[in-house]
């Protein structure tokens, strides 16, 4: 009698757990019509702006192509880290546990896109790094694939084309962190190496944004131009002082990566900015039909011209769609990123390729010169750099 | 030779803009022992003010510096009338904590209504550039800030010294309740004077838009600055603050240039030895309220 009581209760656990079980596999049906992507994204704070134009981005692809993809609908999952890493962390655990995403996508700055690597690496999902540009962070884990850009990508094509054209002597100013000092040895490690003279060194704290000092020296050890890289809220606030410095009346020029000279802030700068050249990924100005489209669209949309972050988000999002296209819709995280290594595509800011091997963004660099055109101020493109791997990794 | 000119130009730029900053903090703190964390705020809302009105508005800059003033002032006689003046009799501490909120709830307003980014004041032709004197550059904008800024602490150190408002102000705070006994409006003298640091920090902060850039950040970003100096000068009197300001910014400027490696902690070094010569600051009081 007693051993009966004991059976009879392991039975009813049994079907228990049966039940469970069975609920449990009715439940996943209707989750699998929906694919979620989590996108943590700087929406307040200092780096804002590249998370809006990421945001709008995202909505004006999902527009224009619909929300459904492989027979399976997408769902946007925003949540706001303020580029906080330690917020990035707790977001993206929030959104892989309890809202059980099969993307983690955005990532503002580099230490938010670091801090997310192991969870991409543990839930085995794709990190989609939409916007944060230090070379090491695709190397971090297996599921990291990069849509913006490598610093170094950039800052040795401005080097390459500095050396040709006549620029011997450079002094350079750089935020001191991570990207900037990225931005640094790429660009002295090419410089040096074509036969030019860094005579001038100056790292600035992030969060001192008067530059009167700074650029003070930069004038007294008259180089021909000053290699600048500062984080792209700061680009207006460097560009006023370089002029009020009077650095462009004394023959000063200014190159680097586009950062300095962003889309989006472009047009307060003033005059000053005349005539900068800089090397990046994307202009709004850049001379395609698809591009004219982007920017018509964004613009309508928007009220405000895309910059190079807006592209990023853009195709970040289309990488997503076309590795769920390839997987049939299949969501299974390691399937996803076989599937978008080695894809190729046209984007607005022209032909791009995902590295099979780092699973980097590879596209063309462009040179390109600040100009006024229809009375705003447009970074021109003048000579391109075609399918530019990361240099950060390839020399290793 | 000229280097050294133009980077004592420039500091003294600086500290003066530091200065008219952090007056207001030095006069609320110091003269009213009340610590309002939330005086970058202030100056926040002054640079807003000054870049609606300049940019959007098409008013010329001079025209939009009085009222940066005024608007400012007029936020905080608004806000002492409801909400500080019952922490007035509060500790420190709670002072600090309801400052501090209001500070972060004035960044998510700005950013919300203004957006993130960072916005500059269009300048007249006129303050842009530089000009030389004997080699040594002097920024327009910058000899502005100094006059506009030497001229205000001239009026101040005279408003305080030599007014009646001025010694009604010094009676209320040395002894409130005797003061009052003589006939002296004490809370209203506290409102004005208030108002009046407010004022101060909302023309710094236009001022400063071009230098130090405006963003909703910007009270966290420089609440420090206006702490150092404040600290450093000692908050019994104004010309201690100026003092420490002008030091403050030459040195800053100074340690910028010649040493830029560690630039951004000669300002710190600084206050730290200044503090461990003189606890209480340049012109402290030597004894402990």
């Amino acid at each position: 009698m007693f051993e009966r009581k004991i059976f009879s209760r392991k039975v009813s656990w049994t079907a228990a757990a049966a039940a469970i079980a069975g609920l449990a596999a009715v439940a996943p049906v209707k989750a699998e019509d929906t694919v979620k992507v989590g996108l943590i994204l700087p929406m307040t704070g200092g780096q804002a702006s590249t998370g809006k134009q990421i945001e709008n981005a995202i909505k004006l692809y999902m527009q224009q192509k619909g929300d459904t993809v492989a027979g399976k609908k997408v769902e946007i999952i925003l949540k706001d880290d303020g580029a906080v890493p330690d917020k990035t962390k707790t977001a993206a655990q929030e959104l892989i546990v309890n809202d059980k995403v099969n993307f983690i996508a955005g990532f503002g700055v580099t230490p938010a896109a670091l801090a997310a690597a192991p969870l991409a690496t543990q839930a085995k999902i794709p990190e989609v790094v939409m916007a944060a540009g230090t070379s090491i962070i695709t190397e971090r884990s297996p599921y990291i694939v990069r849509t913006s850009f490598t610093l170094a990508q950039s800052s040795t094509i401005i080097a390459d084309w500095a050396v040709k054209n006549g620029i011997k002597k450079v002094a350079t100013l750089t935020s001191d962190y991570a990207p900037g000092n990225d931005a640094l040895n790429f660009f002295k490690q090419n410089f040096t190496a074509g036969g030019g003279e860094v005579v001038e060194e100056v790292k600035t704290p992030l969060a001192n944004p008067d530059f009167a000092p700074f650029l003070q020296r930069m004038k007294d050890a008259k180089p021909d131009a000053i290699f600048v890289f500062v984080p792209a809220g700061q680009g207006g606030n460097f560009m006023k002082q370089y002029a009020e410095r009077g650095l462009d009346k004394a023959g000063i020029k200014v190159i680097g990566p586009g950062d300095v000279t962003d889309d989006d802030l472009l047009n307060n700068m003033g005059d000053a900015v005349l005539g900068t050249v800089t090397a990046h990924l994307y202009s709004a100005a850049h001379p395609s039909q698809m591009n004219k489209d982007f920017v018509a669209a964004y613009k309508k949309a928007f009220g405000n011209r895309p910059g190079f972050m807006a592209v990023s988000g853009y195709d970040g999002i289309h990488l997503i769609y076309e590795a769920l296209k390839k997987t049939n819709g299949d969501t299974d995280g390691t399937k996803l990123i076989e599937a978008m290594k080695g894809q190729k595509w046209e984007s607005p800011r022209g032909p791009i390729s995902i590295d099979p091997e780092t699973r980097d963004i590879v596209q063309n660099i462009y040179i390109r010169k600040v100009e006024k055109v229809d009375g705003e101020l447009y970074n021109v493109e003048f000579a391109t750099f075609e399918a530019v791997k990361d240099l950060g990794k390839t020399k290793k | 030779m000229t280097a050294i000119l133009t980077n004592l130009f420039d500091g003294v730029a600086y500290g003066m803009l530091l200065f008219v900053l952090a007056c207001g903090l030095a006069v609320t703190l110091g003269l009213m022992n009340f610590v309002n964390l939330a005086h970058g705020a202030f100056a926040m809302a002054g640079g807003y003010v000054c870049m609606v009105l300049v940019n959007r508005m098409g008013w010329p800059f001079f025209a939009a510096l009085p009222l940066a003033f005024v608007s400012s002032a007029a936020i905080g006689i608004a806000l002492e009338r409801t909400l500080y003046r019952h922490l007035y009799t509060r500790s420190h501490l709670d002072q600090v904590l309801f400052t501090i909120g209001l500070t972060f709830m004035s960044v998510a307003a700005v950013d919300y209504i203004q957006g993130s980014s960072r916005v500059f004041i269009n300048l007249p032709a006129a303050l842009q550039g530089q000009f030389d004197v004997f080699g040594v550059g002097i920024g327009r904008y910058r000899l502005m800030i100094i006059v506009i800024c030497g001229l205000l602490t001239i009026a101040l150190q005279m408003v305080l010294a030599k007014t009646r408002f001025g010694s009604r102000l010094r009676a209320a705070v040395d002894d409130p309740r005797a003061a009052s006994g003589l006939g002296i409006n004490v809370p209203q003298v506290f409102a004005f004077t208030f108002a009046f640091g407010c004022g101060l920090a909302g023309l710094g902060g236009a001022l400063s838009a071009e230098i130090l850039g405006l963003d909703p950040y910007f009270p966290l970003k420089f609440m420090i600055y206006f702490l150092i100096v404040v600290t450093v000068g000692g908050s019994s009197s104004i010309t201690g603050p100026f003092l420490a300001s002008l030091l403050l910014g030459i040195g800053d400027v100074a340690g910028k240039y010649y040493v830029p490696k560690m630039g951004p902690f000669v300002i710190y070094t600084m206050m730290i030895v200044i503090l461990i010569w003189r606890p209480n600051g340049l012109f402290g009081r030597t004894a402990a309220r």
